[in-house]
C-alpha cells in the first residue's frame, strides 16, 4: 500500500474565498451565518444560511465554460486552483491517466428548476439552451472539471448525502494508496440557493434562533435546535507520498486512514453504532490509537438527535477520555455535500498555520456531550492526529484519519 | 433595416454570446474552424437570433447547412424577406 500526501487544499466557503481569510475566520471563531430575508418571505420556517461573499468569479472561465456549470461548480474550479497552485504540480503534470477527480456533490437542484421554467415559459425544449443538461446533472462538477484541467484518469461524482465529501476524500486516498492513480484531485461541493433547501427546511430540521444568526449552530450545546444549512467548495489535491516527496513538494499532511459503514437502520435517524465502526475502521487502517488522536473534527451539525448519537459514538470508541473535539459547523453551519471534505481543508489550514479552531457557541453540555472534551476556545497549537467524522441520511459514514507528524 | 444593419446586429449578437472578436467576424469566416462554435453552440446560436430578429428558424432544414458567418448573414435575410419584414 502507498503513503498518500496533502499537497494542495482550497475553499470557497462562508468563512472566506481564500486560505488566509478562512484560516484567520477559523482561529477567531467567527462565524458566516446570515439571515436571508428572501427566505423569510417565501415561507421558510427558518431563513438562517451560510453566506459566500466578496467571491470574484475566475478569470480563466469564460462565458461558453460557466454556461454549462452551476455557481458551485464555479466554486469548485476556484478551489481546485488554490489547491493545484500549493501543490506547486503544473497544469501539464496532471494532463495525463494517472491524475484523477473525484467530488462528492448530491444535487443539482437549481440548474433542474431553471430547465424546467425554460420549457413552461417557451414551450419548446429546444429554447432551453445548451448549458441545461450538464448543469442539472449531479456530476456536473467532475464532468466541467475534468474538461478544464483536463486529467485523464478516474472522473466521477460520489453521492451520499451529507457524508459525500467525506467518501470523496477517502476513495480518492484509496485509489493512491492501491496505487490506481497517482494524484487524485478531490473534495466536495454544495450549492447555496434556498431552491435546494426549502424541502429540508421543511423538516423542521433547521435552527430558527433568528435573532442570533451567528450564534444560531452550537453543536453539542444543550440548547441547540437545529442545523444551518451552508455551502461552497472544498478542494485537495492528494497524491502518492514517494512522488510528492520525490519531486520536492511540500507536504501539508497525510490522509492515515479512511473508514466506512453504513447504519442499516433508519432513513434520518443515525444509529450512531454505524459511525463507531467507521471510527474504528479508519483507525486501524492508518494504525494510530485512539490515544494518540489529538484533535477530533465532529460531524456534529446542531440538531438535537444527530449530535447524541455521535457524542455517545465517540465515547464508545474513545472511553471517557476523549481527545479535544470541535465541531466547525458552529462557524461553517452545514456545508452537506462538502462538509466531509471542507473539515479535510480546514483541518489541514489549522496543522499549517498552528492552532486548533474551537466549537464555537458552546455553553453547556447535555448528558450526551458531558463526557466530550470540547475545546471552548481555539488552542494555539495546531492538530498532529486528527479524526474527521462525517455522515449522511439514510446512515452513511466516513471518517477520516490524517497525520500532520510525519 | 437595411443589409449593413443586420449584419451588425447578427455580428454584435453572437459576438456577445460566444465572446468572439468583431475583427475576426468576416463573411468567410467558418463558424466552426475561425470562430471556434462547436454543436452545442448552434443550438444557443439559435436561440440569440431568434431573440435578436423576433422569428422561429428551429426546424428549418436550411440551418444545417451553415458553414460561414456570411451563410447565417444571407440565411436571416432570406428568413426576412420571406417573412415581408
Amino acid at each position: 500500500m502507498y503513503r498518500v500526501a496533502i499537497t494542495g487544499i482550497g475553499i470557497v466557503s462562508c468563512l472566506g474565498c481564500d486560505l488566509s481569510q478562512v484560516s484567520d475566520n477559523l482561529r477567531n471563531g467567527r462565524s458566516g451565518i446570515v439571515v436571508d430575508e428572501q427566505r423569510q418571505e417565501l415561507g421558510f420556517r427558518s431563513p438562517l444560511a451560510g453566506a459566500i461573499q466578496g467571491f470574484n468569479s475566475p478569470a480563466g472561465l469564460s462565458r461558453k465554460q460557466k454556461k454549462t456549470m452551476p455557481e458551485f461548480a464555479v466554486h469548485a474550479y476556484a478551489a481546485v486552483e488554490q489547491a493545484l497552485s500549493l501543490s506547486g504540480l503544473a497544469l501539464e503534470e496532471i494532463q495525463n491517466p494517472q491524475s484523477g477527480l473525484i467530488f462528492g456533490c448530491d444535487s443539482s437542484c437549481i440548474a433542474a428548476i431553471e430547465q424546467v421554467d425554460l420549457l413552461r415559459g417557451h414551450g419548446e425544449t429546444r429554447a432551453i439552451g445548451s448549458g441545461q443538461v450538464f448543469r442539472s446533472m449531479t456530476s456536473t462538477v467532475t464532468m466541467n472539471l475534468n474538461t478544464l484541467f483536463q486529467t485523464q484518469g478516474a472522473c466521477w461524482t460520489l453521492s451520499s448525502a451529507c457524508s459525500s465529501g467525506g467518501h470523496a476524500v477517502g476513495q480518492a486516498a484509496d485509489l493512491i494508496m492501491l496505487g490506481r492513480q497517482e494524484r487524485v484531485i478531490c473534495g466536495g461541493a454544495q450549492e447555496l440557493n434556498w431552491e435546494s433547501m426549502c424541502s429540508f427546511d421543511g423538516l423542521g430540521a433547521f435552527s430558527t434562533r433568528i435573532d442570533e444568526p451567528q450564534k444560531a449552530c452550537r453543536p453539542f450545546d444543550a440548547d441547540r435546535d437545529g442545523l444551518v444549512p451552508s455551502g461552497g467548495a472544498a478542494a485537495l489535491m492528494l497524491e502518492r507520498y514517494d512522488l510528492a516527496v520525490k519531486r520536492g513538494a511540500t507536504i501539508l499532511g497525510e490522509v492515515a486512514g479512511y473508514g466506512f459503514s453504513s447504519d442499516g437502520n433508519h432513513l434520518s435517524v443515525p444509529s450512531g453504532e454505524g459511525l463507531s465502526r467507521a471510527m474504528a475502521s479508519a483507525l486501524q487502517q492508518a494504525e494510530v490509537s485512539t490515544e494518540e488522536i489529538d484533535y477530533l473534527c465532529a460531524h456534529a451539525t446542531s440538531t438535537p438527535a444527530g449530535d447524541k448519537a455521535e457524542a455517545e459514538a465517540i465515547r464508545s470508541v474513545f472511553g471517557t477520555r476523549t481527545p479535544p473535539v470541535s465541531s466547525l459547523k458552529s462557524m461553517t453551519g452545514h456545508e452537506l455535500w462538502m462538509s466531509g471534505a471542507s473539515q479535510v481543508v480546514y483541518s489541514t489550514l489549522m496543522a499549517r498555520d498552528g492552532f486548533t479552531a474551537p466549537n464555537a457557541n458552546f455553553q453547556a453540555p447535555d448528558e450526551a456531550s458531558a463526557h466530550l472534551q470540547i475545546l471552548t476556545e481555539a488552542r494555539s497549537q495546531g492538530p498532529r492526529r486528527v479524526l474527521c467524522n462525517s455522515a449522511g441520511f439514510g446512515g452513511t459514514n466516513s471518517c477520516l484519519v490524517l497525520r500532520f507528524d510525519s | 433595416m437595411t443589409e449593413q444593419e443586420i449584419v451588425e446586429k447578427i455580428n454584435s449578437a453572437l459576438a456577445e454570446e460566444f465572446e468572439l472578436d468583431l475583427a475576426d467576424m468576416t463573411p468567410e469566416a467558418g463558424i466552426y474552424e475561425d470562430l471556434g462554435l462547436d454543436s452545442l453552440d448552434t443550438v444557443d446560436m439559435v436561440i440569440v437570433l431568434e431573440g435578436e430578429f423576433g422569428f422561429k428558424i428551429r426546424e428549418e432544414e436550411e440551418i444545417r447547412k451553415i458553414r460561414t458567418l456570411g451563410d447565417i448573414h444571407n440565411f436571416v435575410m432570406a428568413k426576412k424577406k420571406a417573412l415581408g419584414a
